[in-house]
């Protein structure tokens, strides 16, 4: 159980390291859409949670549906809305964010070794899988000036959040995990309701080209 | 009565999608407006026992936060009657900053997401858990969102995604910082605790201090980018000068609230746990650093709805650096809260006047206000002065209580940071403000604004409430903020 639990640990962080390196948006979103999968498993292979009971196989079935299909489905739909789509090329070269990338697991796992230790609730490679998937989530954000690709930074962002609460959820109560859920599956339906109005106002969604408000 | 007050405003939301004439939508705005204050008001009174399964609890400081929330909403819909009236008027409009003609969106969308946004702020100022806390000020983004792009134009698009991108990562890290909360307290073998943070402060000696301190940087960082703290401010000046006036004063009297209130909440019990000179520390940093951005963009500021908007990251300064200081700066900051919130509405009721008439933002063109909207001239100089702390108004009142809390505990430096801050700030703000004020009435400008109720009238008794509180603070207020500022170290 453990190795495996591991190895889907692994399998998120070169997640992130070939989210940094692509630029077509399907294959962000195609990504996004297996770490949604992969945080699924990640569920179910803790090897604290009690694979069988209802709380678990409920948590888990509300991350597959809502981060690996529903998500992904809002996304591949705002694409396929918007024609022509170019590259989400990143700012300052791919090679770039990736090094970067590294830097932050490095420094993750440095930064789990200084906290304390916390028995019982984060297992091995969990916390640095997490700040790293975090942090990737984040470089996509600012390093990427297609409308889409920020939501995606968002998405890959609150996942790394969302591996972190793991734990939590499984000793907690199922509907604040609901709801958060909800609120983040809104928040994409919103911001992909925004990127249609910039494709509509702008004919691009290149928010690089957003330079009207300064000071 | 506490369940209805968050369910109220819910409920009138999707009964305003659901109805088909916009003054029908209009008057249950104003409905749930009025009914809504009223209703916050008995709760005050009454101390009334939690409702919808314990999530909704306020204690003294989210009573104080809920009724001011709830006060500005009835102004800012007593004014959006007229506002919305005058906007139906025309469909297609010409954008005053470029060439281009643009539409509104629909009335329908825009009156129920404002009851969204009420509904929202309501669960974040009513529970004491840090988890719904989140969900609700993330609620507060997502009803908002579409209040700043009403105007749809190109310039309230970038406003409006730049707000979304920001403050959802912001929120996003403050979730971080609710984990890492449960992380510091969780013992082994022991089943999670409640997210309460009552609880939490109860049992905060047991918790590990380098998690707290670390969940409280997510929190602080987190909410603080929603709060408008420099250097995290950068959406701030674009929503609140792209927004409506109405929802600008919405935004700026209870969004930015709502957010400093999720940073207190992890203060409270970074202070129960013996940590408050770490969590103050930070907080007087952030606070300092937003007095001295501001000042230094409010300097030279030609457009009048972001110099408001700089002075509203000023203000959360003086608020996180008083809570920071801890002690009698604590009650300081709560009247400050309380004197910024009537302020700042009032201020940006009258700048969609003033929008209204020169059709234009920039405080160089809407000059010779004193010939073309006299109630509007005598409110907009009001305002100045009380804004920028000058007696006999509120805001004096508060600003000195901070500035003796920090001279009785000898800290010279903070003060003349303070005190400088505070005087760039007033000398920069007196220029553009009077300069609108004074002067010819310009040629362009044609006839004279109708001054009514519904545009001044809300205005009016704010500006009053905040000199009322700069001459004499009733005994019922005064005990609610002492206690507020009691919960937080004050």
């Amino acid at each position: 159980m453990t190795t495996l639990f591991q190895t889907a640990i692994i399998l998120l962080l070169l997640n992130n390291f070939a989210l940094l390196s692509v630029d077509r948006i399907s294959r962000l979103i195609k990504l996004t859409a297996f770490q949604g999968a992969v945080l699924c498993m990640v569920i179910l292979l803790m090897p604290n949670s009690e694979l069988g009971s209802a709380h678990v196989l409920l948590l888990a079935g509300a991350v597959f549906a809502i981060k690996a299909l529903g998500l992904p489905w809002l996304l591949n739909r705002t694409m396929r809305r918007i024609s022509g789509l170019p590259a989400a090329s990143a700012r300052l070269g791919h090679s770039v964010y990736v090094v970067a990338g590294m830097v932050i697991l490095a420094f993750s796992l440095w930064l789990e070794m200084r906290l304390p230790g916390t028995p019982g609730i984060f297992p091995s490679l969990l916390f640095p899988a997490a700040m790293t998937t975090l942090f990737c989530g984040l470089l996509l954000v600012v390093g990427r000036t297609l409308a889409i690709a920020q939501v995606i930074g968002y998405l890959v962002a609150e996942n790394g959040i969302f591996l972190l609460g793991i734990p939590m959820i499984l000793e907690g109560s199922i509907w604040f995990e609901l709801s958060l859920l909800l609120d983040v599956f809104v928040a994409v339906f919103v911001m992909g309701i925004a990127i249609n109005h910039i494709h509509s106002t702008f004919e691009s969604i290149d928010v690089g080209r957003f330079c009207a408000l300064k000071d | 009565m506490l369940a209805a007050v968050f369910l109220l405003p819910l409920i009138s939301g999707l009964l305003i999608l659901a109805l088909p004439h916009t003054r029908l939508c209009r008057g249950l705005l104003i409905g749930t407006a009025v009914a809504h204050f009223i209703m916050i008001l008995a709760v005050g009174v009454s101390n009334p026992a939690p409702a919808l399964w314990g999530i909704l609890h306020p204690d003294k400081l989210g009573i104080i936060f809920m009724t001011l929330s709830s006060l500005l909403f009835l102004a800012a819909s007593f004014y959006g009657l007229n506002y919305l009236k005058e906007e139906e008027k025309e469909v297609l409009k010409s954008d005053f900053q470029g060439s281009e003609s643009f539409s509104n969106a629909p009335e329908r969308h825009f009156t129920a997401c404002l009851c969204f946004f009420l509904a929202a702020v309501t669960l974040v100022t009513g529970t004491r858990n840090t988890g719904v806390l989140w969900v609700g000020i993330e609620m507060t983004t997502l009803s908002s969102a579409p209040l700043i792009y009403f105007h749809r134009h190109k310039r309230s698009l970038e406003a409006t995604w730049k707000y979304l991108i920001i403050c959802s990562t912001g929120i996003a890290l403050a979730l971080l910082g609710n984990i890492l909360l449960s992380v510091a307290f969780h013992q082994p073998g022991a089943p999670l605790d409640s997210a309460d943070y009552t609880h939490m402060a109860a049992r905060a000696a047991m918790a590990s201090k380098p998690w707290l301190k670390a969940a409280f940087i997510f929190l602080l960082v987190g909410y603080g980018v929603k709060m408008g703290l420099a250097p995290l401010h950068n959406w701030l000046p674009d929503a609140h000068s792209q927004a409506p006036s109405l929802v600008s004063a919405l935004l700026s009297g209870a969004l930015l609230n709502c957010a400093f209130l999720g940073i207190l909440r992890g203060h409270q019990v970074t202070l129960a746990a013996g940590l408050g000179d770490f969590s103050g520390g930070l907080l007087m940093f952030f606070g300092l650093m937003s007095m001295v951005f501001a000042a230094f963009f409010i300097v030279g500021q030609g457009h009048f709805k972001r110099l408001l908007a700089y002075s509203s990251v000023e203000h959360m300064g003086i608020l996180a650096l008083a809570v920071g200081l801890g002690g009698s700066a604590v009650y300081g900051g709560m009247l400050h809260a309380v004197n910024h919130s009537l302020t700042k509405c009032m201020l940006f009721l009258l700048a969609g006047n003033i929008q209204t008439l020169y059709h234009t933002r920039s405080s160089y063109d809407a000059i010779g206000l004193r010939w073309t909207m006299p109630g509007t001239a005598a409110l907009w100089a009001a305002g100045f002065l009380a804004i920028a702390g000058s007696p006999p108004f509120g805001i004096f009142i508060s600003e000195l209580t901070i500035l003796k809390a920090m001279l009785t505990e000898g800290r010279a430096i903070v003060a003349a940071i303070y005190v400088t801050s505070l005087a760039v700030i007033f000398v920069g703000m007196f220029i553009p403000f009077m300069r609108m004020v004074q002067g010819p009435k310009p040629p362009s400008v044609k006839g004279k604004l109708d001054e009514n109720i519904f545009n001044i009238g809300p205005s009016l008794v704010l500006v009053l409430a905040t000199m009322l509180l700069g001459l004499y603070i009733p005994d019922w207020l005064n005990s609610s903020l002492r206690s507020a500022a009691a919960l937080i170290g004050g």
